[in-house]
């Protein structure tokens, strides 16, 4: 008896040592967890470049977006905290807001009004609620890059900087008659962000809302004009995950993507590219802003800590040194510098003429969405292949899909976002 | 009594890291799929069933499992015959055939990528004996056929060898002087494989039948990188609906799915490739 005991004991203690053994990587340290700037140049410039002289030296960990979701969720369920600081996109940061697994930081958002970050991108860090949840940390938006060779093929009259999708439509065409390529491309693959192009350019462009106007007819008959254009787009989209890749080996001449997914591209090849906004429809030319905002899970081991490094990360200074290091655009009031690189340069140029555009509408992120942002994607991607992929009439899949964007709508309660007209309550579905 | 306590806890560290890692998550998945709103519910089934993908998801699934896994079955038995008949070098022959073993699903997916993409080798070679002018898509959700045959030539590439190790350790146990008789006797080759050999290697063939099909079923690195969303299976439907659409309930309906159906095929395997233990060798 007494030696099995003993063996047990033994047998539990070596494993406890296995176990509990794994030191914890100086459990004193700052954890600055983020879901931008990962790859490893990127990375390391933000450890070399954008957290020089910050006032508390944090460890800068990333982790792509589904495992961080995991991770912070983990944390929060098991109230064991390693992470002082999160950076992701607001979409990413969202499944938080309404469990309240960040901190509210209103007192500091009150510190940094003179930053001069404008309101309705603070806003954004509300969730539609009354708490600040993150501070803006860095902004970017999408644009349209083409190859030189493709400028001839231009139509008549057509304005780079003022296409309409009808011209994109036609340029696509002219290309494919004299090339007999199809050189359109859009990120339409498993990890590409196909969605926000519905759901903040085509879709607003056309009906001047997002959920609103979903099954309208606007909607109907943009979706056969989209059918339309996606006969001169590249077959490989549905594969495509980075609009970069293609545009730079010439699989694609005419690419949409977010400008972190084209700015290889331009930095390798400025002389290649022309960057230009994205076209518009009968409503105005829809964009739709990428915000990435930094936030203190509830429960942080540092969150004074993590309150400077915020502060340190929104200084005009440190904004400009992450636009050229990294190519994120800042959200406060900092000018940057005449001497970018031509690549970036090329990036600056498409995002001024897209705010800047005489008809610009702007579209917000989804608001409100909490856990449920994945499946109002889905509605969109799902509208996309049914009704482009496999060709199945617009009104059907329209109506059909509308219920479950309505069923969305009404389980979260998310009143409208800009575009689309405000609600009380749930946003509808007309 | 001690002495018969030894072997239980000798196997108890195996036991209790399986039980820990993967009896523990089963259970917790089983949990998860049926349960919405903190309630129990088939509402994660329903949402799954009604979804655009998922009968294509089936469809494709035991498509290029019934597919492949008899042709690997056949390959492998014949590679396998074939290298009994070798002289010298077998082992560097067998070595050589076993590379893909080593290679990871994606990693292999990413290969066969580089290959058939558009700017690929294949499309090189081809351009290089002027028999295409331009470069050719198999891989796009318009050229199904080309895709599928894409998908199947991978998992054939990497996963034949699994079937071909086993089938070779059981051929390796058949002894040579019982095709020797038999062809004594005037059998013929095909009927010394018929009524002989594949008998005797029914154990074998049965491992490798249970091992390569539920591998099959739940098969995603390679369709995921030549098919992307053109190809939606199981395993990459339970994917999306972890990742993209966050909505892990019916990701974990997908993976009750792919369970109950790896049982089901081991079930059938196990009953139809019964050997009786008289007949064992």
């Amino acid at each position: 008896m007494k030696r099995r005991s003993l063996i047990l004991r033994s047998t539990l203690l070596a494993g406890l040592a296995v176990l509990g053994g794994t030191p914890r990587a100086h459990a004193e340290d700052l954890v600055f967890l983020s879901t931008q700037l990962r790859p490893i140049e990127e990375a390391t410039k933000v450890r070399e470049i954008i957290l020089k002289g910050a006032p508390v030296k944090p460890v800068y960990v990333v982790d792509e977006p589904a495992p961080f979701t995991v991770r912070l969720q983990a944390e929060l369920a098991t109230n064991r905290h390693t992470t002082s600081l999160v950076g992701a996109l607001h979409g990413e940061l969202q499944p938080f807001a309404p469990t309240g697994g960040l901190s509210p930081l209103d007192d500091l958002a009150k510190q940094l009004t003179d930053r001069g970050i404008p309101d309705k991108l603070m806003a954004l860090g509300r969730f539609g609620g009354e708490h600040q949840l993150y501070i803006p940390w860095m902004q970017a938006t999408y644009f349209m890059a083409a190859n030189k060779q493709a400028l001839p093929y231009l139509p008549k009259g057509a304005d780079i900087n003022a296409l309409t999708y009808d011209q994109l439509a036609e340029w696509g065409a002219n290309i494919q008659s004299a090339t007999g390529k199809r050189m359109i491309g859009f990120p339409a693959g498993p990890k590409g962000l196909m969605h926000r192009f519905f759901e903040g350019f085509l879709y607003p462009s056309y009906t001047g809302g997002v959920v609103t106007p979903f099954r309208s007819e606007a909607a109907e008959a943009m979706w056969v004009k989209f059918e339309d254009l996606w006969k001169t787009v590249n077959p490989n989209s549905t594969n495509y995950n980075f609009m970069q890749e293609p545009l730079l080996s010439g699989d694609v001449w005419i690419g949409f993507d977010h400008v972190a997914r084209l700015l290889d591209a331009l930095t390798q090849k400025p002389d290649d590219f022309v960057t230009f906004p994205a076209p518009s429809g009968p409503k105005g030319r829809a964009y739709m802003p990428v915000i990435a905002g930094l936030a203190i899970p509830t429960g942080a081991p540092d969150p004074k800590g993590a309150v400077e490094l915020i502060k340190h990360l929104i200084l005009p200074a440190t904004q400009i040194a992450t636009a050229q290091a990294v190519g994120f655009f800042p959200v406060v009031n900092a000018a940057l510098p005449p001497d970018l690189s031509p690549g970036l340069k090329l990036a600056v140029s498409a995002i001024t003429a897209t705010q800047g555009a005489k008809d610009a509408l702007p579209s917000l992120l989804p608001l409100g969405l909490g856990s449920k942002g994945g499946e109002f994607d889905k509605v969109f991607l799902d509208t996309f292949q049914l009704v482009v992929l496999r060709g199945q009439k617009p009104r059907a899949v329209l109506d059909k899909q509308a219920e479950s964007l309505r069923k969305i709508m009404t389980d979260t309660a998310a009143p409208c976002w800009s575009p689309d007209a405000p609600s009380i309550g749930a946003c509808p579905v007309q | 009594m001690r002495k018969s306590l030894i072997p239980y806890l000798l196997i108890a560290p195996s036991v209790v890291f399986l039980a820990v890692l993967f009896l523990v998550p089963l259970v917790q998945t089983v949990g998860l799929a049926f349960e919405r709103d903190a309630a129990w519910s088939f509402g994660n089934f329903s949402t799954m069933a009604g979804d655009l993908n998922f009968s294509d998801a089936i469809y494709n699934t035991f498509r290029i499992v019934l597919i492949v896994v008899p042709l690997q079955l056949a390959l492998a038995i014949g590679m396998s015959l074939m290298l009994r008949h070798l002289q010298r070098g077998r082992d560097i022959v067998l070595w050589i055939w076993s590379i893909p073993l080593g290679i990871s699903d994606l990693a292999a997916g990413l290969m066969w990528l580089a290959i058939l993409n558009d700017r690929g080798y294949l499309n090189s070679l081809l351009f290089s004996l002027h028999l295409i002018s331009s470069p050719q898509s198999y891989l796009t959700y318009e050229t199904p056929v080309a895709l599928l045959g894409a998908i199947i030539i991978a998992e054939m590439w990497r996963a034949t060898a699994i079937v071909l190790v086993i089938v070779v350790a059981g051929l390796q146990l058949v002894p040579k002087e019982y095709a020797e008789a038999a062809g004594v006797f005037g059998a013929t080759p095909w009927q010394i494989f018929r009524r002989i050999t594949l008998p005797l290697i029914k154990p074998s063939i049965q491992t490798a039948l249970i091992l390569r099909t539920v591998l099959a079923f739940e098969m995603f690195g390679i369709v995921l990188a030549l098919g992307g969303r053109n190809v939606p299976v199981l395993v990459s439907e339970a994917y999306t609906w972890q990742y993209a659409n966050q909505d892990y309930g019916v990701a974990a309906a997908y993976a009750v799915v792919v369970m109950v159906i790896s049982l089901a095929a081991t079930l059938v395997y196990l009953r139809v490739l019964r050997t009786p233990p008289e007949q064992r060798t």
